[in-house]
């Protein structure tokens, strides 16, 4: 059972994300912002990241940063998930080690299968 | 007692540190420090005019008559600002037209006529030279009373002992030998001579804190303060009518001494040479205006008490002229080194006086009397081609040597037999019949030169008549004019009754000559046509600060001369070098290169006859360049028509400099406003950004939500109840935003509408925690309130303000841990503020972001760290209404240990009185 961590400050997002991973068979942690989703990283290493960007204190980007650059867990996938939607934003994502880049709002059914594609 | 060689030797002494003083001014000059810059140097030069009159005179004047010797100092106080606005016009005047002295000043507003040059010139010479002398006698007298201890100076004395006479002499060749070599340093009379002004200032310095020393010694030491001198005069009954003023003339004569020296402050050679002359800027004058008067008020101080403590001291010695109280005071109490000391005070009023007249007068010879012969001698200009500065320098030495000898030989003839003051003010009336020739020919257009002619003949015969030949016949050798204390046997000469005036013969004979002199002048200047060289002056003259930098068009000049001639001109009188550097910068400023066979336009040859007037005086540069040059005559009208023209260009410039201005002020304008444009552009930008950026999150949220529900029928009616209630919730957030938007659009566009009334604050409060309390109650946080009552109200919008202490208080609510949640609400009145604080213990605001959470969506677009939750548009709204109320809205914070808000609004006025007043308006309105 694959394991899959979800980063994000809104707690709908959270829930929606976590009905959808549960249902494809993940076992699924949760994390409110940068500092505690290191944390689980850490402690779980789980096999890939559902990440926001825009988030207080800890943003996206440094998360990412830290795993890709990290021996440790350089392999966990990468995937964000966010309003940003400009192409610098992209270029940026891409540039800090991440595996995919989908743009909110998203279409359950393409997230599903994108992050199942990754593996 | 003091030795003669003691004395003699303070007194060289005191003349090298004179030189060295002087050469230190010129040291500055050329390192480019130049003293003459500083305003109080020029201030300072300026009292040039307290001579040893003023030293020993005063006192004397003072002991003979009272309070009448103020009137030389309290006319040039009275009539600062009249000498103000006469200086600032004469120095620009003398500018434009390199003016050097009096007589050329007089003749060059009259045409430049050689007549009238030479006429002021001889008159300058016939009534200063006397005055010279005086001060050579001054000097030789305090020499012989301190080096011999000789109270008694009486002029047989000076006669007698050869070796003071010898040393008057030694003095008057030493001055001469110092005029010569810092008053001529340079041919052209108007380059500052920045060495001979420092040591006059210095001298200005040195004899204001002599005198002061001695008087504060009379005063204070030897006497038991002013009360105690006064008392002494009191109680004797001899000097009883020293402490009025002279009741021989009364107020009118008081009135003609304030005249009197008021002009002589303004026409002495010596005071124009200082103020006009030296003169870097016109500035300095604001600073003369009163640092002149300052000075003459302090030198003054001590005139009286020594006076009348010389009358004490010396009562029934009258042998002891009272115009050597000052030193024979220090004398009699064996007090050497203040007799020494009161000594070179005397001598450097003296001498600062004897060098800047001799100055002023040899310039006045050379450039009035002597040049006008030798220019229009043209076997005399062939001999000495090229040569000609050097040997109009040596003139100028020769003058001042002519000068100092004449003055020195009436000394020792006639001049020992006066008091300081009869003298000296006898020079004084003959300088102020200059006054209606310069304050016409400033200030009235028509005055002209025939009027001007006679008028100062006709002033200075009376002057002569009446105050030279008196004195002259005392000496014995026309006695047969005066018989019976009559002139011609006619006109009454005695004091109180002088020529046929109640008053005494000075101001009698200012009166009378004045009279006579203006009325002349007025008479022949309205009843004669001027040439049209004169009408070009006077217009020039009266509205010189009309042509400012044109000033090269506005001598009207016509006739056929070419360059080649000019440079001729020029290299005769100034030599290769400096003629080349002459054409060059006329070619600079004019932006335009001259070649020899080009015809000269009248600019040039303006600009060239503006070069040697500096050298040889205005009328002989007119002299020269009209007999050197082919002119042809111009008629009064043409003149008047290149002058008006001129005058045009001068205002077409100003207007054009306005307009410029004007329009770069404009294109500032623009550029900023521009700039704010794009500012504003760009916040629009992240505005928008943001605010996309906000909306899509509830819009994720109900989409993500809205596909589970339709793609998973076999959803648990337990979640599908979540969800739906979250779809809910997100489109009620989605609402909320898109209202707050709206708002904060209404309120940067103004459009916002208020409704204002009088309000109590803390009801306000009381109703917004109303309408919060079951949030409370469920979170099971604890709101207290710590309301301080008040009379005053806010004037403000009830609905607004409301909105704001809910944004405030939920914040609040949010950030509070449920059930460990507190919240205190305090209202108080701070200096006619009321202050509001929202206070929790929730986990704070960072410091970084506290001044920025009022902001308008303040993450920038590039930002990727959130602000704290539940601060969206709300803060950025209350700070609008907040500020639409005058008040203000911050936070105070520590990380981990709550916020507290604070915002502030106007106190207000009892409501019903304003309500009443109000009402009051209405009322007077209707009716």
């Amino acid at each position: 059972m694959k394991k899959i961590l979800i980063v994000d400050d809104e707690p709908n997002i959270l829930l929606s994300l976590e009905f959808l991973m549960k249902k494809e068979g993940y076992e699924v942690f949760i994390a409110r912002n940068g500092r505690e989703a290191i944390e689980i990283v850490k402690k779980e290493l789980p096999d890939a990241l559902i990440l926001d960007i825009m988030m207080p204190e800890v943003d996206g980007f440094e998360v990412c940063e830290f795993i890709k650059k990290n021996n440790k867990t350089a392999h966990i996938k990468v995937v964000f998930l966010t309003a940003k939607a400009k192409d610098s934003d992209i270029q940026k994502g891409l540039s800090v080690g991440a595996d995919l880049y989908l743009k909110k709002p998203f279409s359950t059914k393409e997230l599903v299968k994108k992050v199942n594609e990754i593996f | 007692m003091i030795s003669n060689w003691v004395v003699i030797l303070i007194s060289v002494g005191y003349l090298i540190l004179l030189f060295l003083v002087a050469y230190f001014g010129e040291y500055r000059a050329k390192k480019g420090k130049s003293l003459l810059k500083n305003p109080y140097i020029y201030a300072l030069s300026l009292a040039v005019y307290c001579t040893a009159w003023t030293y020993y005179g005063s006192v004397g004047n003072a002991a003979e008559s009272g309070l009448n010797f103020l009137a030389t100092y309290i006319g040039p106080t009275l009539l600062a600002p009249i000498w103000w606005l006469i200086f600032k016009k004469i120095i620009r005047i003398s500018k434009v037209y390199r003016i050097t002295t009096i007589a050329d000043l007089i003749s060059t507003r009259y045409g430049k006529s050689v007549a009238l040059g030479r006429l002021v010139a001889i008159f300058c010479v016939l009534g200063i030279i006397p005055y010279i002398s005086i001060q050579l006698k001054a000097i030789s007298s305090s020499f012989q009373m301190v080096s011999g201890s000789n109270l008694v100076s009486s002029s047989d004395a000076a006669i007698s002992g050869h070796i003071f006479n010898d040393y008057t002499l030694y003095i008057t060749i030493g001055l001469a030998f110092f005029t010569i070599l810092f008053g001529t340093r340079n041919i052209d009379a108007t380059v500052k001579q920045e060495g001979m002004v420092t040591a006059i200032a210095f001298e200005s310095i040195l004899k204001l804190v002599a005198f002061l020393v001695v008087g504060f010694f009379i005063t204070f030491v030897v006497f038991d303060g002013f009360s105690d001198i006064f008392s002494h005069v009191e109680n004797d009954p001899s000097l009883s009518g020293l402490t009025t003023l002279d009741s021989n003339g009364g107020y009118s004569e008081w009135f003609w001494l304030n005249m009197l020296s008021m002009m002589a402050f303004m026409f002495l050679p010596r005071q124009f040479h200082v103020s006009i002359k030296e003169n870097t800027s016109e500035k300095h004058l604001d600073k003369a205006i009163w640092l002149f008067p300052l000075y003459l008020l302090v030198i003054n101080i001590f005139v009286i008490p020594i006076a009348f403590a010389g009358k004490v001291m010396f009562s029934g010695q009258s042998e002891v002229l009272s115009d050597t109280f000052v030193l024979a005071i220090p004398i009699l109490l064996s007090q050497d080194f203040l007799a020494i000391f009161v000594y070179l005070g005397g001598f450097a009023a003296g001498t600062s006086m004897v060098i800047v007249s001799t100055i002023a007068l040899s310039i006045m010879i050379s450039n009035n009397l002597i040049f006008p012969y030798l220019v229009s001698n043209k076997q005399f200009t062939r001999f000495n081609k090229g040569n000609f500065s050097r040997f109009l320098l040596n003139i100028r030495r020769a003058s001042i040597l002519l000068v100092l000898l004449l003055s020195y030989a009436y000394y020792s003839l006639i001049s020992f037999r006066f008091s300081i003051v009869s003298i000296g003010l006898i020079s004084f009336v003959a300088v102020a019949q200059f006054a209606p020739a310069v304050i016409g020919g400033i200030f009235w257009k028509e005055g002209n030169k025939k009027g001007a002619i006679s008028g100062l003949v006709a002033g200075f015969t009376i002057w002569f008549l009446f105050l030279v030949l008196p004195t002259i016949d005392q000496t014995g050798f026309i006695s047969f004019l005066i018989q019976n204390d009559k002139l011609f046997n006619f006109i009454p000469l005695a004091d109180g009754q002088a020529f046929g005036l109640p008053m005494n013969k000075i101001p009698a004979s200012l009166f009378w000559s004045l009279l006579i002199n203006t009325s002349l002048y007025v008479f022949l200047s309205l009843r004669f046509m001027q040439s049209s060289k004169e009408r070009n002056q006077a217009e020039v003259f009266v509205d010189v600060f009309k042509y400012s930098k044109e000033f090269e068009s506005t001598m009207v000049w016509k006739g056929t001369a070419y360059v080649q001639d000019i440079e001729e001109l020029l290299t005769h009188f100034v030599g290769v070098r400096k003629t080349k550097e002459i054409l060059k910068e006329y070619e600079y400023k004019y932006n335009l290169s001259l070649k020899k066979e080009d015809r000269a336009d009248s600019k040039l040859v303006n600009s060239v006859e503006r070069t040697l007037a500096g050298l040889i005086g205005s009328s002989s540069a007119r002299l020269l360049i009209s007999t050197t040059l082919k002119e042809e005559e111009i008629s009064t009208k043409e003149v008047l028509d290149i002058l008006k023209e001129t005058q045009q260009i001068v205002i077409v410039n100003k207007q054009l400099k306005e307009k410029s201005q004007a329009l770069e002020e404009v294109t500032k304008e623009l550029f900023s406003s521009n700039e704010k444009l794009r500012k504003m552009d760009h916040t629009k930008d992240e505005f928008i950004s943001t605010i996309t950026h906000e909306m899509r999150t509830p819009i994720t949220s109900i989409r993500a939500f809205s596909e589970i529900l339709h793609d998973n029928s076999d959803i648990s009616l337990g979640d599908k109840q979540q969800f739906l209630n979250t779809i809910i919730k997100e489109t009620e957030r989605m609402d909320r935003l898109i209202s707050q938007v709206l708002d904060l659009e209404k309120f940067n566009s103004g459009k916002q509408e208020f409704h204002l009334e009088y309000l109590k604050i803390n009801e306000l409060i009381l109703e917004a925690i109303q309408s919060v309390q079951t949030l409370l109650e469920q979170r099971g946080i604890e709101l207290t309130t710590k309301l301080e009552e008040s009379s005053e109200y806010i004037y403000g919008d009830n609905d607004r303000l409301i909105q704001v202490l809910l944004n405030l208080i939920s914040n609040a609510i949010k950030f509070c841990d449920a059930k460990a949640g507190k919240i205190q609400i305090v209202s108080k009145q701070v200096e006619g503020n009321f202050v509001v604080e929202v206070i929790d213990n929730g986990k704070g605001i960072m410091k970084e972001i506290q001044h920025s959470i009022f902001d308008v969506f303040y993450q920038a677009p590039d930002q990727t760290r959130k602000k704290p939750k539940g601060s969206g548009l709300g803060l950025s709204i209350c700070k609008k209404i907040i500020e639409y109320h005058h008040g203000k809205i911050w936070v105070e914070s520590n990380e981990q240990h709550g916020s507290k808000f604070i915002f502030t609004l106007p106190a207000k006025l009892n409501k019903s009185l304003t309500e009443q007043q109000s009402y009051l308006n209405e009322e007077n309105f209707n009716s």
